[in-house]
Parts: C-alpha cells; structure tokens; sequence
C-alpha cells in the first residue's frame, strides 16, 4: 500500500486521538474535521469542563465583569467526538499504539495529538500550599475561587512572582480595592519576559497604582493560624507581611509528567517536536505517529537560530494546533512548518503590554517610538545588529509593522525617522534581562536550546 | 492612460459614477509616481501596511514647501489642526481624551444609548414617506439621520443644523484634492472661521452650564482650541460619510435585488450585508494626506523622505489578490477585514456610531418602504471624490407597511 493510499484510509476511518482538551486540543479537532477527518476522534481533558479560554481568568473574571464558568470557548463547528473528560492521561505505550487513561482504561491510536498544555507551578511547600487561603491561577476552578475569596475583601492580599500572571492579578485586587503586596524575586515586574529596563516602567507603574512591591526578595515561608488559615509570610529580608491571601504565580510546569517511560522526548520543558509538531523521541528521531501543539510543545524556528521554543502564547496555540492537525491527515509534501512568530499581549493597571518575537534574546534595546517616562512607547530588541523582537505599552497597533521587521531580519538599530520619534538618534542600551540560568516567573517564551532531547540520550548501535 | 494623469483623472467628476475601472488600472502598478512627487498606493496589503507603518504621517507639515498642506488651517486663524491631522503623542493624547465621554472602557453605554433615539428619527422619516411615489433617499432619509446623531453625540441644538450644513461642505470639499482649487480652499477657510465662532459660543456655554453630549463632557479637559477643532471634524464627518454609507447601502441593494430579496426574508443578512457595503462602495475612496518621513521601500519601489502619500482604500478593497472576484458584491464573503473604515491608528473614530446608524436604518428602510426602482441610475453624484457619494437618489416606492 503507498503512503498516499495510508492517508486516504487514515482520512476515512482512523482513529484520532487527542490528550489535552483545551484550546489547541478543540482547535485540533475542528480543523482535523473541517479538512474531512471522518474517523473517530476522542477528546481527552483531566478537567471536567469542556474546553474554556484561560486569558480571562486573570482578568475580568477577577473583576466580575465575566464569570469564570462562562469561558467556554466558542465552537468553529460540530466535531462529532467522544469526550472522556475529567480523566486524566496516565501513560503511552507506543508500542502497542495506547494512551492509558487513570481510571485503567486505554484508548487505541492511529494518530495522537498531545496538547496537554501547563500547569501552575505549585508553591514549594506542600504543607503550606495547603493552607485556606493560598492559590495558584491556571484554571477555570482557580479564577472561581480566588475571586469568592477576593469578594469577601481580605485585609492584604500578597501575590509572590510579578510575571504577567501575578502582575494581572495585582491589577485586578488594586481595582476592586484591596491592599496588595507584590514579591519578586528579580530586580523588577516582567523582568524575566521583557528584561530590566522595561521592568522599571512596569515597576513604577505598579507602584503609582498603590501596590506595595517588594523587588529582590523571595517568600520564604507562608505561616497559617490555628485553624490552618493564611496569616502571614516570611520574606528572605527577613521581615514579615500579614497577609489572608496568597496568589502563587511562579510560572507553570509542562504537563509532561505522564509520558514518562514513553520514549518521547519530553521533559520539564515540554515535548520537543519538528517545524511540522511531529513528536521527537529520545534519540532525535521524529516519530510520525504522534504530534504534539499549544503550551507543551517545543519547537526549532528559524528566526532564533533553530533553537527550540516554547511558548505560552494563546495564538500560537491556535496556529500550532491547526498546523499540526493538517499534518496528521497528509502525506509528507503537504505537510506545513510551524513558523509562528512569538506574540502576546497583557491588560494591567490600565495599560495594554504587548510583545512580538523574543525580547528575552535581545542584546540591546532602544526605544523607537514614544518615552518610558510617559509610559506609552515601542521598545524594539536587537540581537547580533537586526531586529529580534519589540514591546509596547499602549501601542500595539504598532507592533504589526515591527513585526515585518523581525521577519526581514532588519538591520538593528532603526534608522529611519518615524511618528513619536523623541530623540535625534536612537541610543542602544542593555535590555538587562536577568542570567538566563536563574528561574524567572513566566517569561511566556523560552528558548531551550538546540537538542530535541535534554536526557542524556543512551548510545544504542544499531543492529544492521 | 497619460502618466501623470492619474490624479486628474480620479478627480475628473467624469468619473465620480464609477471610479472603479480606474482604480484596476493604478492597482497594476501597486505603487505610482506622479509627475509632482506624490505616490498612490492602490493594492491591499500595501495599503494595510502603509495605514500601519510608524514612518508615515497624518500631520502634512512634514511636506516640503509646494505641496498641499490637507488639514493644517492657516496661520491666521489660529486653530490648531484637527486629530485626525497629527501625529502621536498629540493624536494619542486628543483621542484618548475625545474617547472617554464616547466609548469603552469609560463610556462603554454612550452609543448604545443613542439607538432609542435613533430608532424614533428613522420611524418619523419613514412615516414622511406616506402617500408618495416617489423620494430622494438622500434628503430625505441618509442625511437627515446622521445629522441628528451627530448633534445628539456633540450636544449640539438641532435647530442650528442648516448653518453647518454649509459649511460642513466647504468644509469637507477642503479635504478633495482638485486641481485649481484655490477658490475651495479659501471657502472651506472661512467655513472653517465661522463655525469656529460658532462652537467656540457653544463650548464657551457648555463650560457655564454642563448640558448632555461629549462637547460638555470634554470642556474641562481640553483646550477651547482643541476641542473647537475636535468639534469641527466630528462634525464634518458625521455630515459628510454616514450620509453617503447609507445611500450607498441603498443603492448597491436595489441594483442587486437578488440580494435584497434575500435581506427581506433574513434581517440577519444586515450585518455582512453592510460590511460588504463599506469594502465594495466605501464612504471614504481614499486618503490623500499621509507623508513619508523616510524613505519606504513598498513593492519593489522607494518612497522617498517627503512625498506625498495616497492610499487608495478603495481601491485596495477591490485587490483580486485579496478578495475573491472583487467586483462582485457578496454579502457571503468570508473573512471581509476591508479598509472601509481605514486601519491602524487612524482607524475611524465613528466606526462604531456608524455602524450603529447603518443598522437603525438599513433594515427598516427596506422592512418598511417597497421599492419599485432606481429613477436615474447612476445617480447624480457630488463633486467630491474623496468623501464619494450621491447627492440625489430619487427612487420610485409603491407603498410602505407599518
């Protein structure tokens, strides 16, 4: 049989399988139908709730302006799938073609598609995770109860990490009022994504809207009552905040965890795929049965020097989902590369943040358009003398054009003259991002190196 | 065709019927030279990229001395220009100020509060249209309702509305780039002086006695001068575009009555139906005020520092390279991101009141009047080519439901 003819059957009768049913794991499964997949497809979902969009969460269903329970998704189109939600994949053998569900069951595959996405990285200690009034931000059940807890006005809210997730979420308690205490570890807010210099606009930002922000300092430890409530927490400065709740936003984990002993060349920072979200196993070697798409994938992109890139980006979930679904059902000339450009956008304080390509490579950085002190500017990101990336504070409507930018690999820095140019010449200066090496609190786009595999891979010569 | 031409011809009033077959000839060449140093952009994606691109400006100071300053009042009249005329910080500044009274996130209720009245305009001018075989859907029914919308969103009394019904056109024929058209430019100044004098009474009113609108709304935040020139634009362009967007919209259904049938069955039909209004006849042609502030490479050409700059939106709107047999006038066109309504920064400020306006009128127009005909096709248009439109549409109707 040719490989065309697999595709046609696979096209008329396989059976799909996707693990992972939020957004890029509904977008998968929509595409896939919409390109005329007739076979069985099988939506896997360790949440009960059928698919939901995160970026709310953090925003106006903090504010009650939207109930967390109405996130759904909108649907592209019937999908006519069999949904096993509120089961968690447990395992993959690849051998036999099955992802084994935690209730025993297993699901037979002739494609699998993994979009099983992030997790929030919990707080170090168990003990006091576990105290009424400590929480993380990642899913639908979070937003509900952290916002019930926000309703009831707590004396201080204390927020540990000043990422995207933790800056969001100190602008939505200073919104509705409530006294905030912001810990970073870092020099500054968004350091890790947007690197010291921008991290000092976000800085005095936060601090004009009365929060309190505690720069170079981590939480040591979190001290509950008697009754196992929040009361305060312990900083590495060696004082002490009182505060009822704590909203832990250290960044997320990839949601990997279960295809330990697969093969697969997946790890704590997500599954290493090709341009075209075929899954690497741990030799390098790309499988042809299983893709992977959206938070948990990794892949080589040629604007950054081939080096793998993961992104928790709400576009890029989309694209990748929709690349990696088109693939599946081709044969190898159809097939299509995955060359998103990184991009993200934040609300906090009143200020829209939004960033195209990878500010976090960037050597030098200048701001092309507007001032940081009127905090409404385009900063732009060189690296190796061409445009890598670029940053706005209310000013996204300009990110389009360096987005052109980036992708022409235009020379750095700018030289032409443009609207709100403030300066003569444009001066380059250190991004100041911190040492790569130190964990950052979700800087949304990581590069993580050149190998599809960071275990040791065991030499096995093989047997001519 | 003649190069150096082409200007002449897109303003030649020969052509303000069907302009059409003139913008598929610039469209061969993306971009275009003319004798003068000023360049047209006619196809889509350039165009999209140049309304996005920071090296381009809406403040005409940055033309060299000889060219047309569009926008820019004379010295002598001390205003300054208008927003829509600057550049950021100042244009970012003006319009999220004019933005509170008006939109999200602070006024997020303002235009929806309209439709109530909206709806009552559109019911009375309907009901003028009783016992008659015949009317002129521009004065009596597109200009009347924009105008009253327009007033109601400034705080402006109605009465007063036939004095800026004149100078909003001399106003707005400012902004057609005519040949010899000094006499024009002269009228459109004094338009300008008076009606300055006007609003500048008004506002001057407003402050002492805070009345409803965004005029009352802005006075302590703005400069009288600012908010003067806010004042004017707004209230040209909510004389001069919804008008034509409605008998656009009037026009292109009743040469297309396989459409309209379907419009009459499915009201929901309304919403593509008007955006494919706004890509196949919009309501602003092109914009003839933009300047390069460096040297641009579009398509294979160099824009050089200085020139001036056409974007050509509807002509980019008909772009076979990105609608699908353009001509056509398709309501079931998918993904229909047209420039109607411009893009970027720029992008309309009315966008949203227009739209609101278009769906006040349109459905009920054609739920309420039954049409026997166009009387003159095409009809008779107004000399500007800009801000392009039928002065008169007369149509024949056999009778109107309740």
């Amino acid at each position: 049989m040719s490989a065309d003819a697999d595709v046609e059957v696979l096209r008329r009768e396989g059976r799909i399988v996707v693990v992972g049913a939020s957004l890029a794991g509904l977008r998968a499964a929509e595409t896939l139908r919409d390109k005329g997949f007739t076979g069985s497809l099988t939506m896997i979902g360790d949440e009960p709730y059928e698919p939901y969009d995160r970026p709310p969460l953090s925003k106006q269903a903090l504010l009650g302006r939207a109930r967390a329970e109405d996130t759904a998704l909108p649907r592209r189109r019937e999908i006519d799938a069999e949904w096993r939600l509120g089961v968690a994949a447990e395992g993959l053998d690849r051998q036999a073609k099955r992802v084994r569900l935690a209730n025993r069951d297993t699901v037979p595959y002739d494609r699998l598609l993994i979009t099983t996405g992030t997790r929030a990285r919990p707080w170090i200690h168990p003990d006091e995770a576990a105290l009424d009034g400590v929480f993380v931000l990642r899913t639908r059940d979070d937003s509900v109860r952290l916002d019930r807890k926000l309703a009831g006005s707590p004396s201080r809210v204390l927020v540990i990490g000043a990422g995207f997730t933790g800056s969001e979420v100190a602008s939505a308690c200073r919104e509705r009022g409530l006294e905030v205490t912001v810990a970073e570890r870092g020099p500054a807010p968004l350091v890790g994504a947007l690197g010291g210099v921008i991290g000092a606009v976000a800085d005095r930002l936060q601090r004009r809207k009365g929060v309190n922000l505690r720069c170079g300092i981590s939480v040591t430890a979190l001290e509950g009552d008697y009754a196992g409530r929040l009361r305060r927490a312990h900083l590495s400065d060696g004082s002490a905040i009182e505060a009822e709740v704590a909203v832990v936003s250290l960044g997320a984990i990839r949601n990997t965890d279960w295809l330990a002993g697969s093969g697969l060349a997946a790890g704590p920072r997500g599954i290493a795929c090709d341009a075209g979200c075929r899954v690497f196993d741990v030799n390098g070697i790309v499988t042809d049965d299983i893709y992977a798409a959206g938070d948990v994938a990794r892949s080589p992109h040629p604007l950054f020097d081939y080096q793998f890139l993961s992104l928790e980006h709400w576009g890029n979930a989309v694209e990748q989902a929709e690349i990696a679904a088109h693939n599946m059902i081709c044969a190898g000339p159809d097939r299509r590369p995955h060359l998103w450009l990184p991009m993200f956008w934040s609300s906090q304080f009143g200020v829209n943040i939004k960033s195209v390509g990878v500010p976090s490579l960037g050597d030098q950085l200048v701001v092309a358009q507007g001032t940081l002190a009127e905090e409404r500017f385009v900063a732009v990101y060189g690296y190796h003398g061409r445009v890598i990336a670029a940053a706005s504070f209310d000013g996204a409507k300009w990110l389009g054009f360096y987005q052109q930018q980036i992708e022409a690999a235009a020379p750095f820095p700018p030289e032409y003259g443009t609207v709100d140019r403030r300066t003569e010449t444009l001066e380059p200066v250190d991004p100041a991002f911190p040492d790569p090496h130190l964990p950052t609190h979700g800087p949304t786009v990581t590069l993580t190196g050149h190998s599809p595999s960071e275990r040791r891979v065991e030499f096995v010569p093989s047997h001519a | 065709m003649t190069p150096g031409t082409i200007t002449a011809q897109i303003t030649d009033y020969a052509n303000r019927a069907d302009p059409y077959p003139l913008y598929a000839e610039l469209r061969e060449q993306p971009v275009r030279r003319e004798d003068d140093g000023t360049y047209l952009v006619s196809t889509y994606y350039e165009v999209r990229n140049l309304a996005n691109d920071p090296r381009l400006s809406n403040d005409t100071r940055n033309r060299p001395p000889g060219y047309a300053r569009v926008g820019h009042p004379a010295e002598e009249t001390g205003l300054p220009p208008s927003f829509i005329f600057t550049d950021p910080p100042v244009h970012d500044r003006l319009r999220d100020t004019i933005n509170r009274p008006f939109g999200p996130p602070h006024s997020p209720r303002f235009l929806d509060g309209l439709r109530a009245d909206l709806a009552t305009v559109v019911t009375e001018l309907l009901d003028a249209f009783e016992g008659k075989d015949q009317v002129d859907i521009v004065e009596d029914f597109s200009y009347p309702l924009p105008v009253t919308a327009i007033c109601k969103v400034l705080g402006v009394p109605r009465e007063d509305e036939p004095r800026f019904h004149i100078w909003a056109d001399a106003l707005a024929s400012s902004l057609d780039p005519r040949p010899g058209g000094d006499d024009g430019q002269e009228k459109a100044q004094r338009a300008r002086q008076d009606m300055g004098a006007y609003l500048s009474d008004l506002i001057e009113t407003k402050r002492r006695h805070p009345g409803p609108g965004i005029l009352s709304a802005l006075a302590p935040d703005m400069t009288p001068a600012d908010l003067e020139a806010t004042a004017v634009l707004l209230l040209v362009a909510g004389h001069e575009t919804t008008v034509n967007a409605i008998t656009n919209t009037t026009l292109t259904l009743l040469r297309h009555p396989d459409v309209l049938e379907r419009f009459q069955k499915d009201p929901d039909l309304a919403v593509p139906l008007i955006e494919e209004v706004l890509r196949f006849e919009p309501p602003v042609q092109f914009v003839p005020w933009t300047t390069a502030l460096a040297d641009i490479d579009v398509a294979g050409t160099t824009i050089p520092k200085g020139s001036p700059v056409w974007l050509m939106l509807a002509a980019a709107n008909r772009d076979p390279k990105r609608f699908e047999d353009p001509d056509r006038f398709d309501p079931d066109r998918k993904d229909n991101e047209h420039l109607g309504f411009y893009t970027g920064i720029h992008y309309c400020f009315g966008a949203p009141l227009a739209r609101i306006e278009l769906h006040a009128a349109v459905p009920e127009l054609f739920r309420r009047v039954k049409f026997s005909g166009l009387l003159e096709d095409p009809p008779p248009y107004r000399t500007n080519a800009v801000l392009r439109g039928p002065r008169h549409l007369p149509v024949a109707i056999e009778g109107l439901t309740a």
